[in-house]
């Protein structure tokens, strides 16, 4: 790829990115979030058309229209959010995209099955072909991918943070198949965590910004020069390292059971306790009831059996209102939709809450001055980039949302507070200042509890970590015997005690 | 017994009307677009398709065929009322809802306009006549009731197998469902997901056309402004009912044909019985229908309603 | 990159002015079909009523149901429900109105109108609950409960003039014109010119009200949270389902008002049609008004304008009345199309570059 530009309405995805790989190698595509990556490969694939610069094939310059020219050209992607249609079988799935099957009149599904079990078997990829979607795991449904592609004639591998919702030892399990794979096929890895990059990649490729800022053999440098040219500066996270503090118990969990919305068991007898001033990291595979119980405790969603104990009271099926009413601050997983009014100007996001209180309005009449006040000290106090406190929500970019939700849910004052996957898809200066935010509430005395998939976070923020799995706390851990493997192994559902 | 045999009898071709539309609309929304203008498309089938053999027998009989080159007619501008119901909604991805009332409002007031000026008032055509089938229509009881009816009935209970083939069976139907259930992944293998929302449109269109065209042909024999009468948004109704099968679907049209011809045994059978209650009876089963039956759909097709953008992600 | 505003000016112009000629088209394609000639059709559906002080009149009539009925479904619109079924609505207040009309006829006038139009209005918020907690409750879709009970209202209307309030005087000289009898003079409500009479000052002093509801108030504002983003207001702590239905409730109501005050102003009695499809034109007026009360009430007066011009079309021009819901469907169309494409940030970031180019390819290379 030569020289490619992608734009996007205010955004520059991709100035003048040019990469190269040759056959046989792991190229490893590396960078921040936002910074260009997925783009780019989707502009290899076809599906997005770049604004300039072209792409060589042996020298031969291509033009895809779209995926299936792609396809033939023997280059293949294993997205991040996995192409999958869940009510349809593995078979199913691979047919979508396997056109010798496509007969007048009839789709050959028998010949499909066939291609799958051949292509399983050679790799070693163990699939069921008649398996429905929606019945894998997540580890499985990666394998569904790599067969899926692999069937349609791949012979160039891309692959988009392949490891982001496996646990540490399914990583592991992939990276060697890879290995494996790599004397056939040439691939290219997209990852931000650079000890996967290390682990299999010859080649490393730096993006940031849009713009390629190096390029180099994987083995001359190490983890913490990448780590440093990823980001461009030195960043450093903060970490927790004052001493204990925590107070009184503030939300008890006892034996807590809520459906999901297929209507299995989410939450299937699930214990939890966070104290005053401490920060409980909830760490898991997502999936596993982190959604249910975060909509649990804040009234969203019905509580089967047991209680949620907050200060004395029991939320247990009580409304968002009452939860709200009696001090919970609640940062949400889907900030576009859930935790915003997204056509609601920023100063109408702020109150969304409060629009009751006497503070914003009298005799139910909206006071309209102290709002835009509120509204102009929230922005200035958390620096939210937006042209004006009238600029609606929704069109901002997924940092000044955070900041926004984040903004509203700390200065009402909560008593405690439920941050899920807070810094998903963030850029670093982002996740700094949330978690700067996070542990100063901590010294408050708030207790915290943090949903996160990113065990980094997880370990650097938290007192304590509670791993779950379908639905159950497998363990609690104190932080200080808490470590990325033994975590994984937890994640994974194994529990070394028993 | 006499009387049971007759409102089946009838109850099997008053669904027919109910039946295409619906399985078109299925087509429509398997492939992720609420079409809630298919009683626009409906009106406009029923008008052209009585229109052409009306024009060509000047208002008096003409040979039969006419009257299937008519439905060809009715068939084609629903095709193209699809086509433009496409460029509305999967082109500049309007929200589909209220564009669907924009749709009806035209296809009506279309059928109406024209309509007035071509043929004036009320006029009733010679239509499509009975084909029974042989031997099979002779079977006591059996035979009034299914082999009785003209080919159009046949052909729309024959396509209901036809439709679950092509929609289970094709490769055609395996885009159609990806499509309406995760278009991003279709697209991803390199199908062109509105191209496959256009097709099923037309699809779809030419359905609703279709059961206009067997209301005014078949059905009434002629038509008025009133002759839809809500069949496009029952036939709507019947794919929740029907949770997007067409086996399902077909029994939902035999269930609300049946409600409807009740009322005109009632009639029939000289019991004092308000008639507008009567004629209210498919209507509040619509809604008596759905109250039971949105709360849990599972299985629906996820992307129902959203419109797809490659360059926006989710 | 940047856009300037002479930019975004004539892209925004440029889309609105492609939209009405796409729509304007389309119309013209349908005259042109039955024959008729299109810029005399146009004018006598648009221009001709507003040369005479009585057709301004008639005009207006039709724009004091609409304006209100437009009212009720952008509140409705606003909190995340779609009601297409102000036919029904209003049909049932047009009952609920002449019931109270008919029970009581001796009542004094202020006592008598009031009840009369309050009945109204419940007549029509019981017709609008009941899609509204349907939806709120059941998730039943409101485009396809609010048609169902569109007919089944229409049924209800005709069986209670056909026989519950069927007019004495039609029974005895047996014409069988389902209608009431012509109601007392005390739920009248006072003419200005013609047949225009005070419910037009009750439409503009709703329409304020409605303004100050939606947008000065935290119920309205809750009412708006609900209606853009249901997940978000009930994260929020706003009972979602509970403001669907009471702004299905109102919406309803102002269906029914509209009902009432159309006897009370206009006909004086229920006839066949009264509620004249304006229903189905209330949702296009709401959304060319943009939802607002201060484009509600200019946009019920153009179609107003756009329903009475269609009555003449047939003596003057030979063109069906039909041909104005022919011009409301493509005006709908339009308009979501047209909001779409105004939203699209991708067609305005690509358009901007080539504006860009064509007009600044000097001052780059400079």
């Amino acid at each position: 790829m030569e020289h490619i530009t992608k734009r996007f309405p205010g955004v520059l995805a991709c100035d003048d990115i040019s990469i190269h790989v040759g056959e046989g190698e792991v190229l490893a595509l590396v960078g921040e979030n936002g910074a260009g990556k997925t783009t780019l490969m989707n502009i290899l694939m076809g599906l997005y058309q770049q604004d300039e610069g072209r792409i060589l094939i042996n020298g031969e310059e291509v033009r895809f229209r779209g995926p299936e020219d792609a396809f033939a050209a023997g280059l293949g992607m294993v997205h991040q959010q996995y192409m999958l249609v869940p009510n349809m079988t593995v078979t199913e799935n691979v047919a979508l995209g396997y056109q010798q099957a496509w007969k007048p009149l009839k789709l050959d599904l028998k010949m499909v099955r066939d291609r799958v079990i051949e292509i399983s078997e050679h790799y070693g990829l163990q699939v069921n072909p008649d398996a429905y979607i929606w019945q894998l795991s997540v580890g499985e449904q990666q394998r569904v991918e790599l067969v899926k592609t692999l069937c349609l004639g791949a012979r160039f591998l891309i692959l988009d943070e392949p490891t982001s919702a496996l646990t540490p030892q399914e990583t592991d399990e992939l990276i060697l198949l890879l290995k494996r794979m790599k004397d056939e096929l040439s691939i290219i890895f997209i990852s931000h965590k650079l000890n996967e990059v290390k682990a299999l990649s010859n080649k490393v490729t730096i993006l940031r910004h849009g713009k390629v800022v190096f390029n180099g053999e994987t083995d001359d440098y190490s983890p913490q020069e990448i780590a440093a040219l990823m980001t461009g500066h030195e960043v450093q996270l903060p970490e927790n390292k004052e001493p204990d503090m925590h107070g009184a118990p503030a939300l008890v969990l006892k034996d807590v059971c809520v459906r999901s919305d297929r209507g299995f068991l989410a939450l299937d007898g699930l214990d939890l306790t966070v104290h005053e001033g401490e920060i409980v990291g909830l760490a898991g595979v997502s999936g596993n009831g982190q959604r249910e119980l975060a909509e649990a405790i804040n009234g969203l969603r019905s509580v089967e059996r047991g209680t949620i104990t907050f200060f004395g009271v029991n939320l247990a099926n009580k409304n968002p209102y009452y939860v709200i009413d009696h001090g919970m601050g609640y940062i949400p997983e889907e900030r576009n939709v859930e935790g915003i009014v997204p056509p609601f100007a920023i100063r109408e996001n702020f109150i969304l809450k409060d629009s009751d209180r006497e503070r914003f309005s009298h005799l139910s009449f909206l006071k309209k001055k102290s709002i835009e006040e509120n509204a102009k000290r929230l922005r200035d106090d958390f620096d939210i980039r937006c042209p004006g406190t009238s600029t609606s929500a929704g069109s901002l970019s997924g940092g000044n949302i955070q900041k926004v939700i984040l903004a509203r849910e700390i200065t009402r004052a909560p008593k405690f507070l439920i941050a899920v996957y807070p810094t998903r898809g963030l850029d670093m200066g982002a996740i700094e200042f949330i978690h700067r935010e996070l542990l100063k509430k901590r010294r408050e005395g708030i207790g915290i509890l943090l949903v996160s998939e990113e065990l980094d976070e997880i370990i650097n923020l938290s007192d304590r970590i509670a791993v779950i799995y379908k639905g159950k706390i497998q363990k609690v851990l104190p932080h200080a015997e808490a470590n990325r493997r033994n975590l994984g192994i937890l994640m994974a559902g194994v529990n070394e005690d028993e | 017994m006499d009387f049971v045999v007759n409102l089946l009898a009838m109850c099997v071709p008053f669904s027919v009307a109910l039946l295409l539309a619906s399985i078109g609309e299925m087509f429509n929304q398997r492939a992720g677009v609420f079409n809630l203008g298919c009683e626009g498309v409906m009106a406009m089938g029923a008008f052209i398709g009585m229109l052409v053999p009306f024009m060509i027998g000047k208002g008096g009989e003409v040979a039969n065929y006419w009257n299937y080159l008519g439905i060809l007619a009715a068939v084609m501008v629903g095709a193209l009322l699809g086509l433009f119901f496409g460029l509305i909604v999967v082109t500049f991805r309007a929200p589909q809802g209220i564009a669907g009332i924009g749709l009806q409002m035209f296809g009506v007031g279309t059928a109406g306009t024209l309509f007035r000026h071509f043929v004036g008032g009320t006029q009733s055509v010679v239509g499509i006549p009975n084909s029974p089938v042989p031997l099979l229509s002779k079977i006591p009881v059996v035979g009034d009731i299914f082999f009785n009816h003209n080919l159009l009935v046949y052909f729309a209970f024959l396509f209901v197998p036809v439709a679950w083939y092509i929609l289970f069976k094709t490769s055609w139907g395996l885009k159609v469902r990806a499509v309406g259930t995760y278009p991003r992944a279709a697209d991803s293998m390199g199908i062109n997901v509105n191209k496959t929302r256009y097709q099923a449109l037309m699809l779809g269109g030419a359905l609703a056309a279709l059961s206009g065209a067997y209301l005014s042909l078949a059905q009434a024999k002629m038509f008025s402004q009133s002759l839809i009468a809500g069949r496009g948004f029952i036939a709507v109704a019947l794919v929740y009912f029907g949770h997007w099968h067409p086996v399902q679907i077909m029994g939902g049209a035999l269930l609300f044909s049946l409600a409807q011809t009740f009322q005109a045994a009632i009639q029939g059978l000289g019991i004092n019985f308000p008639y507008e209650f009567a004629v209210m009876l498919p209507y509040v089963l619509v809604i008596v229908v759905l109250s039971f039956t949105s709360r849990n759909q599972t299985t629906s097709p996820s992307a129902l309603g959203k419109p797809f953008n490659r360059e926006i992600r989710t | 990159m940047k856009m300037s505003r002479t930019f975004k000016f004539v892209y925004k112009l440029g889309i609105m002015l492609v939209a009405a000629l796409a729509a304007l088209l389309m119309a013209s394609i349908i005259l042109w079909m039955i024959g008729a000639d299109v810029s005399q059709t146009f004018y006598t559906i648009c221009f001709l009523p507003l040369t005479k002080t009585l057709h301004m009149t008639e005009v207006l009539i039709r724009a004091i149901p609409l304006c209100i009925l437009a009212l009720g479904i952008s509140i409705a619109y606003r909190s995340g429900i779609i009601n297409i079924g102000a036919e029904g609505q209003m049909a049932m207040g047009v009952l609920a109105f002449t019931a109270v009309a008919l029970a009581a006829p001796d009542l004094p006038r202020p006592l008598l109108l009031p009840m009369a139009l309050l009945a109204g209005v419940l007549g029509g918020g019981l017709w609008g609950f009941i899609p509204g907690i349907l939806k709120a409750k059941l998730k039943v879709s409101e485009l396809l409960s609010t048609v169902m009970l569109n007919y089944i209202a229409a049924q209800f209307y005709t069986f209670c003039l056909r026989v519950l309030m069927l007019d004495p005087a039609e029974k005895m000289t047996g014409s069988g014109t389902p209608q009431s009898m012509r109601l007392t003079a005390n739920i009248e409500l006072g003419r200005l010119s013609g047949r225009l009479h005070y419910g037009l000052f009750i439409a503009l002093v709703l329409a304020v009200l409605v303004y100050l509801l939606m947008w000065k108030t935290t119920f309205g504002y809750k009412m708006r949270a609900a209606g853009s983003q249901d997940r978000a207001a009930r994260y929020g702590g706003i009972n979602v389902s509970k403001y669907l239905a009471i702004s299905m409730i109102i919406s309803g109501g102002f269906a029914g008002l509209a009902g009432g005050i159309e006897i009370a102003g206009v006909h004086r009695r229920a006839i066949e049609g009264v509620t004249n499809n304006y229903g189905f034109s209330g949702v296009v007026v709401a959304l060319f008004g943009g939802l607002h009360p201060a484009g509600i009430v200019p946009a019920s007066f153009l179609f107003g304008l756009l329903i009475y011009g269609s009555t003449l079309a047939p003596t003057r021009v030979g063109v069906p009345a039909n041909i104005v819901q022919v011009m409301q469907g493509l005006i709908i169309i339009v308009i979501v199309t047209a909001q779409m494409v105004l939203s699209n940030k991708y067609l305005e970031a690509r358009m901007c570059r080539r504006w860009n180019a064509l007009f600044h390819k000097q001052k780059e290379v400079a």
